[in-house]
């Protein structure tokens, strides 16, 4: 009995424990997750979008997911709350053509140039992230 | 100092405190861009850009912190000189370099061209919160990371062994080889977010909480002089840290894409992620009215003392209040995640990190301390001026964030982001004073190393 309260031991056992449990639900999780985040959709243009969406730190100022800063609007549901295939990409392509908007006090979000390409590779990750089924987050369409 | 090796902690604590306040002058530029002033001297910089400092600095400078704190430690615990002080001393400069230069690529460069440059499209890890370092940055801190774990593993492996020196190596190779996930950036938006947790919340709720537990045990032995009843305290706290926080994890997971049982799971173990907060409150408050107790800085018993009640407030019951599933579905990426974020590091991290220095500086650098004296009264009104101020600004923006979530969230005629802005700003511009407040004491924090230099008061 003694050895068991051994601090050490007791250590171990629930590392080992809760560990083993974690790994044991990130299997089961990574198992179904393809019906969760339509991977089939997963194009190379999504791809080169999300790397498009990383290299210029959207996060920076943007949520996606609700992970983020906190100083512009979530994104995870811009491309529908823009209105979906009705007009999302064009929407969205106009903005980001639009930035800065000069307008006085009104936040400001920078002028990135991206090219034509570019920019429908974006909208494209942004597309396939509003249809990710994540527990209808956010609780609002305005994010 | 009983081990000369010791004083390698000493440039450790020095960059820990200049990075510190650069830190804290990037926040106030942030708080500043959150309401209209537009004088050139606060939109020189985007916000995005002073955010990435204002992060990044901050990982960077608890890093110092620790590394200080534990290469002043470890050889008094293990009863040794430190393995090799030379290297201790090399992994400084480099490590003082790469921040260096990552504060300089973020402020001089556009984000874009700095993940250029670094050639983050060959092997992409960039642009993920506060994992935005270009890829050889971080090749370059695990490098730094890896050789101050080896010095003190032989450190520690050649010397006595006791329940704070092991615990403290056992944090930092936890949190080497946890920071490894930080190559991994899969294409899959979802595994990609499934996996950064396992750094950010294994580090800030896992390895680096064990290392603050090490070190806040180790500052009360100090107080006191009394071992048993520190070890004994410790075992118990980190059994409870251990056993929380791993499957504690899932409440980063409710809102992601992954399966929905982990609203369960995170939501019934993360609520015991209080608990280790909480038995470090009793713990000082048990051992530390002490009559034996020779030791006598009053500001370090602030600090010390401080600290657990901090930390049971900021991240114990500000984490509790948005971790159970059913209000992180209304919470989740608010202001209210910014309150969280600012009291909890404040009072674990940087209150740990500034518990040490506390302790630690006066004795390398040879200075009497003088209870009442100058210094010491300079230290005490920065340790009031930063810690109110900062447990007003949380409050502040916690309540902006629950403005935002009942506007743009809880009702039917939700608003959009932008458009509640200018409904929340008197929350933006008392954040704002909190956060002139809090530099001042930065300031004068400072100045109490430099009049101590010059009166040794
Ligand atoms: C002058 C004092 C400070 C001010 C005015 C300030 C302001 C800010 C602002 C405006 C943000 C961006 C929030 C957003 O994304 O919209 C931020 C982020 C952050 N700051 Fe500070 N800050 C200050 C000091 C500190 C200190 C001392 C710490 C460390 C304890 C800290 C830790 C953080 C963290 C961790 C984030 C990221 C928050 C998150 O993602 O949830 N800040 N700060
Ligand atoms: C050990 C000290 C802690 C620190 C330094 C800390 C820091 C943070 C930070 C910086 C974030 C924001 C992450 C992001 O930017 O997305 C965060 C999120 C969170 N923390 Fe903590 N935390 C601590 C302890 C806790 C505890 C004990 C709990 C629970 C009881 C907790 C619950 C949460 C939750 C639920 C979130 C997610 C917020 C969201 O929905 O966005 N934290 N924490
Ligand atoms: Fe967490």
């Amino acid at each position: 009995m003694k050895i068991l309260t051994k601090p050490k031991y007791i250590y171990y056992s629930s590392l080992i424990v809760f560990v083993f449990l974690l790994l044991g639900l990130t299997i089961h999780t990574m198992i179904v997750l393809p019906q969760q985040d339509h991977r089939e959709n997963l194009t190379p243009q999504i791809i080169q979008g999300k790397l498009i969406w990383e290299e210029h730190n959207c996060i920076g100022c943007h949520t996606l997911l609700g992970e983020g800063a906190y100083f512009a609007p979530e994104l995870s549901n811009v491309y529908e709350r823009r209105g979906g295939s009705h007009g999302g990409t064009y929407f969205i392509k106009a903005w980001l053509k639009a930035m800065p908007t000069n307008i006085p006090s009104r936040r400001q979000m920078p002028q990135f140039n991206l090219t034509e390409d570019e920019l429908n590779a974006l909208i494209a990750f942004l597309k396939w992230t509003s249809e990710i089924n994540n527990s209808s987050w956010p609780p609002s369409k305005k994010g | 100092m009983l081990y000369s090796s010791q004083a390698v902690a000493k440039p450790y604590f020095i960059a820990a405190i200049a990075l510190f306040a650069v830190q804290v002058l990037f926040g106030l530029l942030l708080g500043m861009q959150y309401i209209p002033v537009n004088l050139p001297f606060i939109s020189f910089i985007t916000f995005d850009a002073a955010r990435l400092i204002h992060t990044n600095l901050l990982i960077m400078w608890l890093l110092f912190g620790f590394m200080g704190s534990i290469y002043y430690i470890i050889p008094e615990e293990s009863e040794q000189e430190l393995y090799n002080p030379k290297l201790a001393i090399q992994l400084f400069w480099v490590f003082l370099s790469l921040t260096i230069i990552t504060f300089l690529g973020y402020l001089l460069l556009s984000y874009a061209t700095f993940a250029k440059i670094t050639g983050n499209q060959f092997f992409p890890t960039m642009g993920r919160e506060y994992l935005e370092q270009p890829t050889i940055i971080k090749l370059g801190l695990f490098i730094v990371l890896c050789g101050f774990s080896y010095n003190i593993a032989m450190t520690v492996l050649h010397g006595r062994k006791g329940m704070i020196n092991l615990l403290l190596l056992a944090g930092i190779v936890g949190t080497t080889i946890i920071f490894l996930m930080a190559f991994y950036n899969p294409s899959n938006l979802v595994v990609a977010k499934y996996y950064r947790w396992w750094l950010i919340h294994f580090w800030i709720e896992g390895t680096w909480e064990l290392i603050m537990e090490a070190i806040l045990a180790y500052v009360i032995y100090k107080i006191t002089g009394d071992r048993k009843i520190v070890e004994k305290w410790l075992y118990i706290i980190v059994a409870v840290t251990l056993t929380t926080t791993i499957l504690g994890i899932g409440h980063h997971y409710y809102w992601i894409g992954v399966s929905e049982y982990w609203q369960w799971v995170g939501t019934v173990f993360s609520i015991f992620e209080i608990l280790p907060f909480f038995f470090m409150v009793l713990f000082v408050f048990n051992v530390v009215n002490c009559t034996k107790c020779q030791y006598s800085n009053k500001a370090v018993k602030l600090w010390a003392l401080s600290t657990p009640i901090m930390a049971f407030l900021g991240a114990g019951v500000l984490g509790f209040l948005h971790t159970l599933a059913p209000v992180n579905y209304y919470s989740h990426g608010t202001q209210i995640t910014s309150a969280h974020s600012h009291l909890a590091f404040y009072s674990t991290y940087v209150m740990i990190v500034l518990t040490m220095i506390s302790y630690a500086m006066p004795i390398l650098r040879n200075r009497k301390i003088v209870n009442g004296g100058l210094s010491q009264r300079f230290e005490i009104l920065a340790f009031w001026l930063m810690t109110v101020s900062m447990f007003f600004m949380a409050l502040f923006i916690a309540i902006a964030g629950i403005m935002q979530v009942y506007i743009q969230r809880a009702t039917d005629l939700a608003l959009p982001f932008i458009e509640i802005q200018n409904s929340l700003m008197i929350l933006y511009w008392l954040r704002s004073i909190g956060g002139v407040v809090f530099l001042i004491g930065v300031i004068i924090y400072i100045t109490k190393f430099l009049i101590a230099k010059s009166n040794n008061l």
